[in-house]
């Protein structure tokens, strides 16, 4: 399938270009498709290709040595992903996993520089695109660093436990992250947390939890 | 029945990001909105509400104290 010259246009790297410049671009864009649950990119590698996402959805994460995976960020069609090695000569800083079925459209490292070179008025969105990605990292650095997000997660869950099954109240992880003034990755990762230490489990669309006391300790601690 | 995430048909475009990430193929596009296919293989994974951008689909979870 022919790289769609609409979808270049889509992607924010391109969209001042004319047609006469995305026809150059499009013979350097090469596609790539993965299925579910494929390693993409792997944290440490160097850094070959930067990626858009044409179809599907992407996720990018950094994992602990103890293996806890924490989500940087979910990467939607039109997005691109692995922007920073390209640019800044290092390997890849976080590794990319597809959430199902993807192609990609994928321009080589010197490719996008010769990109760069031939069309610097790509430069400016390209500052724009980073500047975005440095917004997000900065916001999630500070919930990570600074904000006690597990102690409030324990808190919300004890606020919020139900009589009986299918009685109580129901709230998604979008909501905890609201509630807890933090991201949704950021409650997903507490939940995991406060799943190792006991506290809760899960069952499904269920959170039981299983030590409150234990709960009770860690909201107190980390609020 | 099983329980099943809950869609907001208001709120869907029909991008249909939710029904790539499914991988127990729960979910369908039925006339551009997303429908929601009875499966006891959902394990609530919340996938397709982290990739949802306008919240039509959700999977909220009941928080409940294990009995002593």
């Amino acid at each position: 399938m022919a790289v769609q010259l609409e979808f270049l246009k889509s992607i924010l790297y391109f969209s001042d270009l004319g047609l006469a410049e995305l026809e150059s671009i499009r013979k350097l864009v090469f596609e790539k498709t993965a299925d579910r649950a494929e390693m993409v990119l792997l944290e440490g590698e160097s850094a070959a290709n930067l990626y858009f996402v044409a179809s599907g959805v992407v996720k990018v994460f950094k994992t602990s040595a103890e293996g806890k995976e924490q989500i940087l960020s979910i990467v939607r069609p039109g997005e691109s992903f692995n922007d920073v090695p390209i640019f800044d000569d290092g390997p890849n800083p976080a590794s990319a996993r597809t959430m199902g079925p993807v192609l990609l459209y994928g321009i080589k490292k010197n490719d996008m520089e010769a990109i760069l070179r031939d069309h610097p008025k790509i430069a400016l969105n390209v500052i724009k695109v980073l500047a975005r990605r440095v917004r997000h990292l900065v916001s999630l650095v500070e919930d990570l660093s600074f904000r006690h997000v597990i102690g409030r997660v324990a808190k919300i869950l004890l606020e919020h436990i139900g009589g009986e099954i299918g009685r109580g109240p129901r709230l998604t992880q979008q909501e905890m992250a609201a509630m807890a003034g933090t991201a949704r990755e950021v409650v997903g990762r507490s939940l995991k947390a406060l799943e190792e230490e006991g506290a809760i489990r899960f069952d499904r669309h269920r959170i039981i939890i299983t030590d409150k006391e234990a709960l009770k300790e860690i909201m107190e601690v980390s609020s | 029945m099983a329980e099943m995430p809950v869609i907001d048909p208001q709120n869907c475009d029909g991008c249909g990001l939710c029904v790539g990430v499914c991988h127990c193929n729960a979910l369908a596009i039925v006339n551009n909105i997303i429908t929601i296919i009875e499966t006891v293989e959902c394990d609530w994974c919340t996938d397709c509400e982290a990739v949802c951008l306008t919240g039509a689909i959700s999977c909220p979870f009941e928080i409940i104290l294990q009995k002593p």
